[in-house]
């Protein structure tokens, strides 16, 4: 384990914890962008570069900027005066921890039984192109599919009602 | 230990602080955030499985990786403009006051 690792793991943890308990919706989302930018730089670190600039573009290019179009749209900038957290808090807690026990259990029991440190695989943006129109041909084009019904889908349920059509 | 099993462990850790955010949370917004944030967790094993895995030549677990990036962008789009919707319609983003099924 890496210095590189540990200040990447720091990072992204802090700009995820910080994203879930600040008080301001607005910067949560900063802070959402900061464990975005931490999870790219850990592909970038595990030699994926294709997936960690497909990350930075698709995350902190448009997921993050979506997020704060969305909060100032629904006036979530304003902190609620009754705190931010549900009444069931300490149950979802609860939950979370649990959740965290069983898979670090698992993963510290299994750890001795996974594969070491292997050499980088030389792979290229043109391996992952003809990869891409070859063996996964059909999941991309389900992908484009998806995608344009998700658009249409999401401008339609946004779409401002107009008055007396419902 | 070995770079997989810490991998593993931090993404373990994002995804039970968005497990937890999205549990904890009263904005609807900030529910998705943590959904966000667990998709993302899953990303990192994909990647992190297909790096260390036996076989890293054969870009499977990077195109699992990528497509789920994808399909997440979707899903915030389609999620993001149902809560502008509901907001619309509720005049609120609390979840705590959305307790009725019928509008």
């Amino acid at each position: 384990m890496s210095l590189v690792f540990y200040l990447i793991a720091a990072l992204t943890v802090a700009g995820g914890l910080a994203s879930m308990v600040l008080k301001n919706t607005v910067h949560c989302a900063l802070a959402l962008t900061v464990a975005f930018a931490g999870l790219a730089l850990f592909f970038l670190n595990l030699d994926a570069q294709f997936a960690g600039f497909a990350q930075i573009l698709v995350y902190i290019g448009a997921v993050a900027i979506l997020v704060v179009f969305a909060i100032l749209l629904t006036k979530g900038s304003e902190t609620p005066k009754d705190g931010v957290f549900s009444r069931t808090w300490l149950a979802g807690l609860a939950v979370a921890a649990a959740v965290f026990a069983v898979l670090g259990w698992a993963i510290l029991h299994t750890a001795p039984m996974l594969p070491g440190a292997t050499p980088a695989p030389a792979v290229t943006v043109e391996q992952i192109g003809q990869a891409l129109i070859g063996r996964y041909v059909l999941p991309l084009e389900i992908v484009a599919v998806l995608l344009t019904a998700a658009l249409i889908g999401a401008v339609i349920v946004a779409m401002h009602e107009k008055e007396g059509t419902k | 230990m070995t770079p997989l099993a810490g991998y593993l462990l931090v993404a373990a850790l994002i995804f039970s602080i968005g497990l937890a955010g999205a549990l904890t949370r009263r904005n609807a917004i900030l529910v998705l955030i943590g959904i966000e944030l667990m998709l993302n967790a899953a990303n990192l094993n994909l990647i992190a499985f297909w790096r260390y895995g036996p076989h890293p030549e054969l870009l499977t677990g990077m195109m699992f990786a990528i497509f789920s990036i994808a399909v997440a962008a979707a899903e915030a789009a389609v999620g993001l403009g149902l809560v502008i919707s509901i907001h619309r319609h509720a005049k609120t983003t609390d979840l705590d006051q959305m307790n009725r099924m019928k509008g």
